[in-house]
């Protein structure tokens, strides 16, 4: 079976991989690049657990496969908080502890990646519109309530903010 | 108390949020193997031969293993709890002769990689005789365990009181029949291992993504011939458990042994498709129920029959139905009452509780037959319901049926159910609800209110343990055979410890769910992790400071009145330059003399045994909408009021009972499990198995209350499951009223918009 | 299922051609051993269950000319590789295809329509998806490609049962094509699903146009998610030379739920998709006329 060489930036750093074409993008994170923030909830497309952003746009790692990411830019969960050791957390982060909008952490960093690149979009959402943006993404500890005040929160922290994370 | 009461940030947070929690499928070590399980097509099937010839040619692939490879390792499971009319049957680490369900594990595949397992899977050559299955609870089905031809596994009569006179003594009688459909706990992460053998050490130690890794060494221990002290198991970052979790698995069998037979490290983790049909589900019963009551609206008899599919196999014995018949007169007095049921086996996956654990259902019943009272008798839902519940003047009140340990009656020990329902009420504006409401349907809109209460049991034994430790450097580290899934005991427990050491929730680490950090340990289920595991807490780390405190009298030749605590120092109150630290003393008492006159060690280890079961409190109420054309459901307003005695952190019981009420809206309109006639699942994925989503699961408003429990020196009850107990009977209860008098009435669960359009009033 | 459990995918050769005559070539050579992989969202599922086990994976993801977009008076034309999301996003969309922009949002989830193809939906034609719906009420043409032939077929021509449709082994859709509505055009869109971003339990979408006098000049009522296939439905017809009058729009609705080929399955009863489809229906022609009514 033929091998691939691809080039790839997560996180702002550039990777390099020989994949076989059917290792999906999540085990090429998580296994051969040790990013296990990105976690696998159902491996059929259903749940979010395994969203990361490619090129900007949240997406399932468990539908893509890693040679497909040849050229992209991804970004996981690893990466949202600025990078060095005593770096900021995103707002998101932030909010998502604030509130207690985490109880298990499985489902939470698929819900960060789809936030961040849903709140890039939509700076003010109502929290109807979290909700429906959210609907693809299954998390069974929090009923949700605090997830969408984090999201609140956090669209009214980037906006203050006038940032661009 | 400083810290208890505390909406206290998490601690695990940081590492969750940043993508550095360590799940079970985020463990790699050198060297691992990945195993694939072959799982059974058929419901029901004599099992002829394995072969595994052409799967073990294909590359990567280091074994192929079947029952004729295991050994001792395979002889079934224990069954826990024992009873004695349970005619129980477990499951071994892989089926022998014969598979009883669609998903039974068959054999095992252990290559280098978990594409190749998966491939090397497809070449297991198995050869099955198929065999009808038993696909219904009726009498006359096919056999699931030869030696019980009649598929009971149990059967239990509990009473109070003489119900055949009371019914015959009754102004009005009513009959109901309800039912109630399968459903999982659905953690975000599946299940997992990996399992080490280092042969040097002759030690086995094992991740598990489980509630009960105590009871998972034990199972290791019996099965695979391994003393206590050569098997360590820790439950790292849980993804989640809802009671998928709780028991001990085939596999958790199965990948130590193989780890041990093939001195590698060996990984399985369960897919979700897998998940759908191998993790334990519950909650499939069929209710008759026969009342009696007065035109007061005061229920005089009640009377429940009812059979419970328990699937394959008894892991967890006939504890789900005892929790049904136990519970069902729920927060009411009722003079006489029967509840019987049969556990009938099926060829279905094995049940075994979920969050809630029989108990959805006996709220279920008990407020559908209250709803039914408010109607004949023309009287408020809410009105009946106050003229039936037990008062705080009642308690304790004993329900006159035994609990489902058999340890003794339900005994509701304190609360004050009358409050907690008015409490709701009020939070929900119900009179102003029900007004708008009628409105509503006076304007052609089906628009409801439904109101449930509920008791939970929580808080169960054996008991749970606490080690707390002062170490020579000064840390503090709290061990406990608590387990966490998410409900924040590294962060709860740390609260109460810290209480009890006059020290900060930073400066304790807690340490849950690791064999080799205290000996003894029961798990997180049952709602009992805070009641239980909290108490015992407290116990060893009052020990702690008691001691330290000794300590530090003798270290500053002065009274321990005099002894003034700052954080982690002790000083003379009078001088207090003359201070000792917490490592001081650690290290004082680590070369403890007889002079010294105390045990080596600041530390001590706990056991907390509860004497009975703590019981929480709550009342629901929901407003609903359901579109005339689709009849689909919509929440409107949800309140919540909800009495589970001294919080130890409010946020995070609100976070549990949030969970639960989605959980519980799930199971309510959504979620159901479906055999077909062979006995293949039909809601094989989550294509099909549908979990509420944030589009689904309304705002809720919650308030508390806390009445202590007397159970427990910190007054605690537990909360785990308490979101997730009256959401289909609130539902309900709105539904029924949102659809008024001409339409049907809600019997059944989950209702989803196809069942729920048979019941809607003809238009106009 | 049948206790059959796998979520990663039997191996695969893989090529991603950087144009069309490229993947056409590679279909041509691997025949009915190759899938072309669009947006993923149903293939990939489905090959790591193993449900699809495709030997040759051709990548259409870097064919740039297929993903291009281009609106002028003659109408829409959609490149198959244009992602969901630009339906809900791009302003000639919303201008050209108003039924689509409505409809693109309740296509799974977001994570579906970032990588999710109008291309791919199609090809798939799921009975209970929205965009094969869409289509055949918009009356688009498909445009398709084989190495040696190019031919157009009209939308209710291309579907043509429970997942299947008349594209051949060797062939490609390139670009659908909606035409330009004529003046006084409106759109409507109705579905029911269990939860949002969900597969329809059933569905409706109507283009309806009026002349100057109000009557109905032209329409097209599709009824998905009952039955294999979107179906378009005759007794719409009939309306033709009316003024659309809510009772008689209201009829409509009742003979399209007679019209369709429902049955009964895990998330709902053949009767429940009737009486649902009666009620969408009626509601799409509904706001297609307002709409008309208020069209230039």
């Amino acid at each position: 079976m033929t091998l691939h060489a691809i080039s790839l930036t997560v996180n702002g750093t550039e990777r390099q991989a020989r994949v076989m074409p059917r290792l999906l993008l999540a085990d090429l994170l998580r296994e051969d690049f040790g990013l296990t923030g990105t976690h696998l909830g159902c491996e059929h497309g259903a749940c979010g657990a395994c969203t990361v952003l490619i090129d900007g746009e949240p997406a399932r790692s468990c539908l893509l496969f890693a040679v497909q990411a040849d050229g992209c830019r991804v970004e996981t969960v690893e990466g949202l908080a600025g990078s060095g050791p005593d770096s900021a957390l995103h707002p998101l982060q932030e909010a998502f502890r604030a509130r207690h909008a985490l109880q298990c952490g499985f489902c939470t960093p698929g819900m960060l990646m789809t936030l961040a690149a849903y709140l890039r979009e939509n700076p003010s959402p109502a929290e109807a519109d979290i909700r429906v943006a959210l609907s693809g993404n299954l998390c069974r500890c929090t009923g949700y309530q605090n997830i969408v005040l984090a999201a609140l929160d956090a669209a009214a922290a980037l906006r203050g903010a006038g940032a661009s994370r | 108390m400083k810290f208890v009461g505390d909406r206290h940030l998490r601690k695990e947070d940081p590492r969750l949020l940043t993508g550095r929690g360590r799940y079970v499928g985020d463990i790699a070590l050198p060297g691992m193997l990945h195993a694939a399980l072959l799982r059974s097509p058929h419901a029901h099937a004599r099992i002829r031969v394995v072969d595994g010839a052409r799967a073990r040619e294909h590359p990567g692939v280091v074994d192929v293993v079947s029952f004729a490879d295991l050994g001792g390792a395979g002889r079934p499971l224990p069954i826990v709890p024992p009873h004695p009319e349970l005619r129980g049957r477990n499951f071994c680490a892989l089926a022998g002769d014969r598979t009883r369900f669609v998903g039974e594990a068959v054999a095992v595949v252990v290559a280098d990689s978990r594409y190749a397992a998966e491939d090397a899977r497809e070449l297991i050559d198995v050869d099955y005789e198929p065999l009808p299955s038993a696909q219904t609870l009726a009498a006359g089905a096919a056999a699931v365990h030869q030696e019980l031809p009649d598929n009971l596994a149990g059967r239990v009569t509990l009473s109070s009181g003489d119900v055949e006179a009371a019914l015959a003594a009754s102004p009005r009688v009513a009959r109901l029949q309800l039912r109630i459909g399968r459903g999982g706990g659905q953690p975000m992460e599946t299940r997992g291992l990996v399992a080490d053998w280092n042969a040097a050490l002759g030690q086995l130690t094992v991740w598990a993504s489980s509630q009960v890794p105590h009871q998972i060494r034990q199972f290791i221990g019996e099965l695979l011939d391994l003393t206590p002290h050569q098997v360590r198991v820790i439950a790292p970052d849980v993804g989640g458990g809802f009671g998928a979790k709780l028991i001990v698995y085939p596999e958790d069998v199965l990948i130590p042994f193989l780890a041990r037979r093939l001195a590698r490290p060996v990984r399985w983790l369960e897919d979700r498709l897998e998940h759908m049909l191998a993790a334990t589900q519950e909650r499939e019963q069929e209710h008759e129920v026969t009342i009696g009551f007065d035109d007061g609206g005061r229920l005089l008899a009640f009377r429940d029959r009812f059979v419970h599919d328990t699937g394959a196999y008894t892991p967890r014995g006939l504890v789900v139905p005892l929790l049904t018949a136990s519970m069902l007169t729920g927060p009411y007095r009722i003079p006489a009452v029967e509840s019987s049921f049969e556990s009938r086996y099926t060829h279905r996956v094995p049940v075994t509780p979920y969050r809630g654990a029989g108990q959805p259902q006996a709220v279920f019943v008990i407020e559908r037959v209250l709803d039914l009272v408010a109607r004949e008798t023309g009287r408020d839902p809410a009105a009946v319901r106050l003229a039936n519940l037990v008062c705080p003047e009642d308690m304790p009140w004993d329900v006159g049926l035994s609990n489902y340990r058999g340890s003794g009656n339900v005994v509701l020990d304190s609360g004050d159910l009358p409050s907690v329902l008015r409490r709701a009420l009020e939070s929900a504006g119900y009179e102003a609800l029900r007004a708008e409401a009628a409105a509503a349907r006076a304007r052609g809109r089906l628009v409801g209110v439904g109101v449930a209460c509920y008791v939970e049991l929580t808080g169960v034994g054996p008991f749970e343990s606490a080690r707390v430790r002062v170490d020579a450097a000064g840390r503090i580290a709290v061990f406990t055979g608590a387990t966490t899934q998410g409900q924040g005991i590294e962060t709860t427990f740390a609260q109460v410890a810290a209480d009890e050491l006059g020290v900060t929730p930073a400066d304790v680490s807690v340490i849950a769910g690791d064999t080799a950090g205290i000996e003894h340990g029961v798990g997180s289920f049952a709602s009992r992790a805070a009641v239980v595991g909290g108490t015992a807490v407290a116990l060893a780390a009052g020990d702690v400071r008691t001691k330290a405190l000794m300590l530090a009298a003798q270290a500053l030749g002065v009274a321990e009145t005099e002894i003034q605590q700052t954080g982690l120092t002790f000083a003379d109150g009078r001088r207090p330059e003359k201070r000792v630290s917490f490592a001081e003393l650690a290290r004082q008492a680590g070369a403890a003399t007889a002079a010294l006159g105390v045990d080596p060690g600041l530390e001590s280890t706990r056991f907390f045994q509860p004497t009975d079961i703590a019981y929480s409190s709550g009342a629901h109420v929901a407003l609903v909408e359901v579109d005339p054309l689709s009849a689909r459901v919509r929440i409107l307003g949800y309140w919540i009021s909800h009495d589970s005695g001294r919080l130890i952190n409010p946020m995070v019981v609100e976070g549990q009972i949030q969970g639960g009420v989605a959980l519980g809206i799930g199971s309510a309109l959504l979620e159901e499990i479906v055999y077909d006639e062979a006995g293949q699942p039909l809601a094989g994925s989550y294509m099909d198995y549908l979990l509420p989503t944030a589009d689904d699961v309304p705002a809720m408003v919650i308030e508390h209350l806390e009445t202590l429990s007397p159970l427990n020196p910190l007054g605690i009850k537990g909360v785990g499951e308490s979101g997730a107990l009256p959401v289909p009977a609130v539902l309900a209860s709105a539904i029924d009223d949102a659809l008024g008098p001409d339409g049907g009435r809600v019997t059944r669960m989950p209702l989803g918009p196809a069942r729920l359009l048979d019941l809607l009033p003809p238009p106009g | 299922m049948r206790g059959r459990s796998s979520v990663r995918p039997a191996p695969f050769e893989y090529f991603a051609p950087r144009t069309v005559d490229e993947a056409l070539d590679l279909l041509a050579r691997h025949g009915s051993e190759a899938k072309p992989l669009a947006g993923g969202q149903s293939l990939v599922p489905m090959m790591n269950m193993r449900l699809a086990r495709p030997a040759v994976v051709v990548d259409l993801n870097r064919v740039a000319a297929l993903s291009v977009m281009r609106a002028d008076a003659g109408g829409l034309r959609l490149g198959a590789l244009v992602r969901q999301q630009a339906l809900e996003r791009d302003a000639r969309v919303a201008a050209g295809a108003p039924l689509l922009a409505e409809a693109a949002p309740l296509i799974g989830h977001l994570q579906t329509r970032t990588r999710g193809t109008v291309g791919g939906s199609l090809v798939h034609a799921d009975p209970a998806a929205e965009l094969p719906a869409c289509m055949i009420a918009l009356d688009a043409g498909f445009h398709l490609r084989s190495a040696r032939v190019s031919r157009t077929c009209r939308a209710e021509e291309f579907f043509q049962g429970l997942l299947a449709t008349a594209l051949g082994p060797d062939e490609l859709l390139v670009e659908v094509e909606v035409p330009a509505a004529a003046p006084r055009t409106g759109h409507g869109f109705a579905e029911v699903a269990r939860r949002h971003g969900d597969f329809a339990l059933v569905g409706a979408g109507a283009v309806l146009s009026l002349d100057e006098a109000g009557r109905c000049r032209q329409v097209r009522l599709v009824i998905f998610g009952a039955g294999d296939v979107a179906h378009l439905v005759r007794a719409a017809a009939a309306l033709v030379g009316e003024p659309p009058a809510p009772g008689r729009l209201a009829e409509v609705g009742r003979a399209a739920a007679a019209e369709i080929d429902a049955c009964d399955d895990l998330h709902a009863t053949a009767a429940y998709r009737r009486h649902v489809a009666a009620g969408l229906a009626a509601q799409a022609l509904i706001r297609a006329r307002a709409r008309a009514e208020a069209a230039p």
